[in-house]
């Protein structure tokens, strides 16, 4: 890891507390073998600023095996070429804007991507409608600044500019979330790639390497539409939703599976079958359509997105190995889906009265989880 | 000791064509032979005309399909049999004719003729083009069918036009790579022969039988030409030939390949194509996808990628989408980048796309679609020059096409025609002439291009390089356009056995103005009309006539003849009305109900119809809003319009009508006024003592008399009233009787159209009785002549 700058902080990631007891490890600490493997099988030439060169770490998003048999798993379950793009995109040390519905695996492909770059995906920006600019650019330990005046001893950087110093990548989360002022913040650092501090006459100049990757969803266009000078500094990845009920259902059960295992949860095996069932449900609903293309349905008002289905999945997991016998069972998802799919008491309710009686009645073998979702509806 | 040079190339690759370009260059062969039908040696010459500009094709058509020009003479199937053989400007074959005709070198095809090609009716097509095949096939046939794609495979890629695109288009300059290329193909032609015996399936023996005589004939070529004394011959055919070219075949196997071929006599010509048949139509095996980008390729070698973006970004600005510079160098290191990690020497198509998406069109796809459709296939259309051998029915429409000012465009592009201007009315009429050949070069747009009122006609224009040989094929019919459109609506007429055919037809000769077809499409009208005995064809027959009657008069065409029809027409239907209407069926009614509604309505256009349009009109008042109709024509309508209403009473008076037409007619009549005992009948149709009463015929009635939808009741306020008189006068019982009916009728409703009809209903109590009061205050001098020009429009009566 690059060297820490004079200001930077000690909570960081890598001093925290053992690995083994935070609920949620970052994606460098989840795969550091994967990580270790492919560096060490990685000879093509690497950006400077980056562990890993760019094929290497498209192999690591899209998962593949190496020479000597080593496996890397796929992290992200989709076209190939948008990965590619994205990877490229970064290369050129331009920044990088995700877009797409909730639950595209924006913020998962981010998080990946700054692990595989530059080992680090905790330089983390979250954009809120509070988000200040002391957050992008630096704020002040007020008091040493108090004390001492301002010197770079009483300045409190942000992660962006903890970034710039060491030539990592930081990620702004959910930009379009922030006030445009603050999101005008970023122009200059990205196009002048430099952040004046004028209190102290002093600027941070980043360092190769560094670059940006900002998520935004496209639901939200309209809370803080991007301006035209900052999104010409972004290249624009959108990611879709899965194409097929396949690659969904090979989505959801890799997550479940990663889910459990570091939450803890007894082993229970997540029956295929039901993670189908629910990535059907979903899609069905999401499109409007029944998957063999005969019935119109209404949709929900939520999104219903990949994400919800894993966290039904996840749920009825844990309901399984804890109050049931083990088993994924449908009495175990029914609550979670009815939970997802009515978002709006009054109007999803009908949708989904509506989606039970006519489509999920009909299937013969959908019996069991007919009863089911009657009995939590 | 003569030279040969062997040049294997892929079909339409802009970095083949470079090398070849080269290699002729440097190789100066004093004959060039090139695959494709030796009948064009006349014709190539044209090449070196400053009018042909690629892309264009050689068209090898049956000479006997032009040559008969007696009209009338029966069109025996006009054989679709033609052969294309397409150029586009970045074809090495394109190239290697240039340079020769601008050297002074004859040029030799050396393919099997055209004349076997098309008299071979097992073989259709030119040469079966290899299309790509299921990834399942299996591999000998691939192999076969698709070498260069095998090829690719075996190198890793899953796209040939991709791998081809690496190894050889992107190159640049470097040596030669045709030796390469025969040697590889010389391989896989040895492994691929020696695979049947290792328990492989054959290829098809219909394309293998074919493509040993294309081989043979190639060879046989080749051996005259140096047997001529030629020193240096260079020979340009696809990769796939080069082995068999090469190798050493005695005289004798050759002869014996070709003989007994079965013949055909041929003409050959240059015809326009377009990048967009060469996207999705296979050439000689060799379809690319994306022209536009091979011909971009090919025309600027200097830093591609940066031109082809710049022109995107312009391309994206003239649609007023903001796009900077600053895009474009962006969009181009993403490019660079991504073929850098994709490990491909310079950036493709794909590439360029994926740059494009992420950095000019920032993720959208509408953007992305609009260049992939005007610079990836870049449509285009080549030209011919003047001293191209066409039949004189080409060469007429091209004088017809420069008359009327109307230029052919691979570009769909919609033309909107004010009738009233004469160069409008004549392009309508030349489109509408070419349809009638079969030449589809204009569409109408929708509502048959009159959606605008009658004097407005919406077309778009997209010409198909396959037109030319509709046009050569149309020959038969005469030497102009408007002498075979006449000829062939003769024809059809004669043909035609169904009315409702026929009046289309004979609107058709109206709107292409051919006066002089006309009467024989009347007299066959007028022969059928005698002569059908269903008054239902009748029926259906009767629209079309009368909007072409209403049409020709406001494109001033004479419509005398039509009119006599019209007037035969319904005379015959009001006699055959009664005895078709008695004995129907649910269904049957149904339909004789639709046909009753057409001629009703027909009729009422008829009688309100207006003059001739012959005096020019403001731009915005449509014709039919002409205050003066001609004396005889409104008598003739009016005529027609009693006759029918008479035959309708006369109907509705005859026992056991069917209940939907006997309600329905109830209404008509009594919309026309001629009704006064409407709420006696309402309640005789639903009443108990009716004859043959049963609910389902009530029911019936109901449906008729209240058919055109919900919103008739809420606008029609003496109907309304009537409706809710006879309900409210209904008995406790008789009410109980009749709900369910009115419940099936009114259930059809929409549910708003319900609503306000109930609310409509709940006025009529109130607001009504203080209406007429208002009445008093009206100054109906004043109001005369707006209520006039309303009443015009409407068609009544004033």
């Amino acid at each position: 890891m690059a060297e820490a700058g004079g200001l930077r902080s000690s909570d960081r990631a890598g001093a925290a507390p053992s690995e083994d007891t935070v609920l949620r490890p970052h994606a460098e600490q989840q795969f550091a073998d994967e990580l270790a493997l492919l560096a060490e099988h990685d000879d093509r030439p690497r950006p400077s600023g980056w562990r890993l060169s760019p094929w290497a770490v498209t192999t690591y998003l899209l998962g593949g095996t190496l020479p000597d048999g080593g496996v890397i798993t796929p992290k992200y379950v989709g076209p190939r070429r948008l990965m590619e793009v994205a990877v490229a995109t970064l290369a050129t040390d331009r920044a990088l804007l995700l877009l797409g519905v909730p639950g595209t695996a924006k913020t998962w492909v981010s998080e990946h991507l700054a692990a595989a770059v530059c080992g680090d995906s905790t330089l983390l920006v979250q954009g809120t409608a509070g988000t200040a600019e002391e957050a992008v650019r630096y704020g002040w330990n007020y008091a040493r600044l108090l004390a001492e005046g301002p010197s770079e001893q009483a300045l409190v950087p942000s992660p962006l500019m903890r970034a710039m110093r060491e030539g990592m990548v930081a990620r702004v989360e959910e930009l379009t979330r922030m006030p445009s002022d603050v999101q005008d913040t970023l122009i200059t650092i990205l196009s002048e790639k430099t952040l004046p501090v004028p209190e102290l006459g002093a600027e941070v100049q980043a360092r190769r390497g560094f670059t940006v990757i900002a998520t935004a969803n496209d639901r939200d266009r309209g809370v803080n539409e991007l301006s035209s000078a900052l999104r010409r500094r972004f290249n624009t990845v959108v990611l879709p939703l899965p194409a097929s009920t396949d690659e969904e259902v090979d989505i959801v059960a890799r997550r479940v599976e990663q889910l459990g295992r570091s939450l803890e949860l007894p082993q229970a095996p997540a029956g295929l079958e039901e993670i189908r069932r629910v990535v059907t449900v979903f899609r069905e609903l999401r499109s409007g359509l029944t998957a063999d293309g005969r019935t119109k349905l209404k949709s929900p008002s939520g999104t219903l997105s990949t994400a919800e289905a894993i966290s039904v999945v996840t749920n009825g997991l844990a309901l399984a190995a804890h109050f049931g016998d083990g088993v994924l069972r449908a009495a175990d998802v029914a609550g979670g889906i009815v939970g997802a799919v009515v978002q709006d008491p009054a109007s999803d309710r009908v949708v989904w009265q509506e989606y039970l009686e006519t489509v999920v009645r009909e299937r013969g073998e959908w019996r069991d989880f007919y009863r089911a979702c009657r009995e939590v509806s | 000791m003569p030279r040969t040079e062997i040049y294997g190339v892929r079909h339409h690759g802009p970095g083949s064509a470079r090398s070849l370009r080269r290699a002729l260059e440097e190789f100066k062969p004093d004959v060039v032979l090139i695959e494709g039908p030796p009948e064009a040696d006349v014709i190539v010459e044209l090449a070196a005309d400053p009018g042909m500009v690629p892309p264009v094709a050689l068209l090898a058509y049956p000479a006997d399909t032009a040559a008969r020009t007696a009209p009338g003479g029966e069109p025996d199937a006009p054989g679709r049999r033609a052969a294309f053989w397409p150029f586009a400007e970045f074809s090495p074959e394109w190239q290697a004719i240039r340079h020769a005709v601008e050297t002074g070198v004859p040029v030799r095809f050396c393919d099997l003729p055209a004349a076997h090609q098309l008299a071979d009716p097992a073989e259709p097509a030119a040469a079966a083009a290899p299309e790509p095949t299921e990834p399942d096939g299996d591999e000998t046939e691939r192999i076969r069918l698709d070498p260069l794609g095998w090829l690719a495979q075996v190198a890793g890629y899953d796209d040939a036009e991709r791998w081809w695109e690496d190894v050889v288009e992107h190159r640049g300059e470097g040596p030669s790579p045709f030796p390469a290329i025969a040697e590889a193909m010389t391989t896989l032609r040895e492994d691929l022969e020696a695979r049947p015996l290792q328990g492989g399936h054959a290829v098809p023996e219909a394309y293998a039988r074919r493509e040993r005589q294309r081989e043979a004939y190639m060879r046989r070529t080749l051996r005259r030409t140096l047997k001529e004394g030629y020193e240096r011959v260079a020979v340009v055919c696809g990769a796939w030939h080069v082995p068999a070219l090469r190798a050493a075949v005695p005289v004798g196997q050759d002869d014996r390949t070709l003989r007994g071929l079965p013949k055909e006599k041929v003409a050959l010509t240059w015809v326009p194509w377009t990048h967009g048949r060469l996207a999705h139509w296979s050439g000689y095996g060799a379809g690319v996808r994306s022209p536009g980008w091979y011909h971009h390729l090919f025309t600027s070698p200097d830093r591609p990628i940066e031109r082809w973006l710049t022109a995107a970004a312009r391309l994206l600005r003239e649609e007023d989408l903001h796009v900077s510079s600053a895009h474009v160098i962006e969009a181009v290191r993403l490019a660079e980048a991504l073929a850098a990690l994709r490990d491909r020497p310079l950036a493709g198509l794909e590439e360029v796309t994926e740059a494009t998406r992420a950095v000019l069109c920032e993720g959208a796809e509408a953007p992305l679609a609009l260049i992939r459709h005007r610079m990836a296939v870049g449509e285009r259309l080549g030209t011919v020059p003047d001293s191209t051998p066409m039949v004189p029915l080409q060469r007429d429409l091209q004088a017809e096409q420069r008359r009327v000012r109307l230029k052919p465009s691979a570009l769909a592009k919609e033309h909107d025609l004010d009738l009233r201007k004469p160069l409008d009315l004549e392009r309508s009429r030349l489109l509408h002439r070419l349809r009638l050949l079969d030449v589809a070069w204009g569409e109408p747009g929708p509502g048959g291009g009159r959606s605008k009122g009658t004097f407005r006609e919406t077309w778009t224009l997209t010409w198909r390089p396959e037109f030319d040989v509709e046009l050569i094929e149309a020959g038969v019919w005469g030497t102009t356009v408007l002498g075979a459109a006449d000829a062939r609506a003769r024809a059809l007429a004669a043909e035609t056995a169904t009315l409702a055919d026929l009046t289309s037809l004979a609107e058709r000769c109206l709107l292409a103005d051919l006066g002089d077809a006309l009467p024989a499409v009347m007299r066959s009208l007028a022969d059928l009309a005698a002569t059908d005995v269903d008054v239902l064809h009748l029926m259906a027959a009767l629209p079309a006539l009368v909007r072409a009657l209403r049409y020709g008069d406001v494109r001033g065409t004479p419509t005398g003849p039509l009119r006599t029809v019209v007037d035969g027409l319904v005379v015959r239907i009001c006699v055959g009305l009664p005895p078709a209407a008695s004995g129907l069926d649910d269904d049957a009614a149904r339909d004789l109900l639709r046909h009753i509604d057409a001629v009703h309505e027909s009729l009422t256009l008829l009688a309100s119809a207006p003059a001739p349009a012959a005096a020019p009109l403001g731009r915005d008042a449509p014709a039919e809003s002409r205050p003066v109709a001609r004396p005889g024509q409104e008598e003739a309508a009016s005529d027609h319009v009693n006759r029918w209403q008479n035959t309708l009473a006369g109907l509705l008076d005859r026992p056991g009508l069917h209940g939907l037409v006997e309600g329905r007619l109830t209404r008509l009549l009594h919309d026309t006024g001629r009704l006064d005992d409407v709420a006696d009948r309402m309640a005789r149709a639903v009443s108990i003592g009716h004859v043959g009463h049963e609910p389902a015929r009530a029911a019936a009635w109901i449906e008729g008399f209240l058919s055109g939808g919900g919103l008739v009741l809420v606008h029609d306020e003496a109907l309304l009233r009537l409706v809710d008189g006879w309900i409210t006068g209904l008995s406790a019982d008789s009410f109980t009787d009749v709900l369910p009916l009115l419940r099936r009728t009114f259930g059809q409703y929409a549910a708003p159209e319900r609503r306000a009809i109930g609310e409509q209903a709940r006025r009529l109590g109130t607001t009504a009785p203080s209406r007429p009061a208002d009445d008093e205050d009206l100054d109906l001098a004043r109001a005369l002549p707006a209520t006039r020009t309303v009443a015009q429009i409407l068609g009544r009566p004033v």
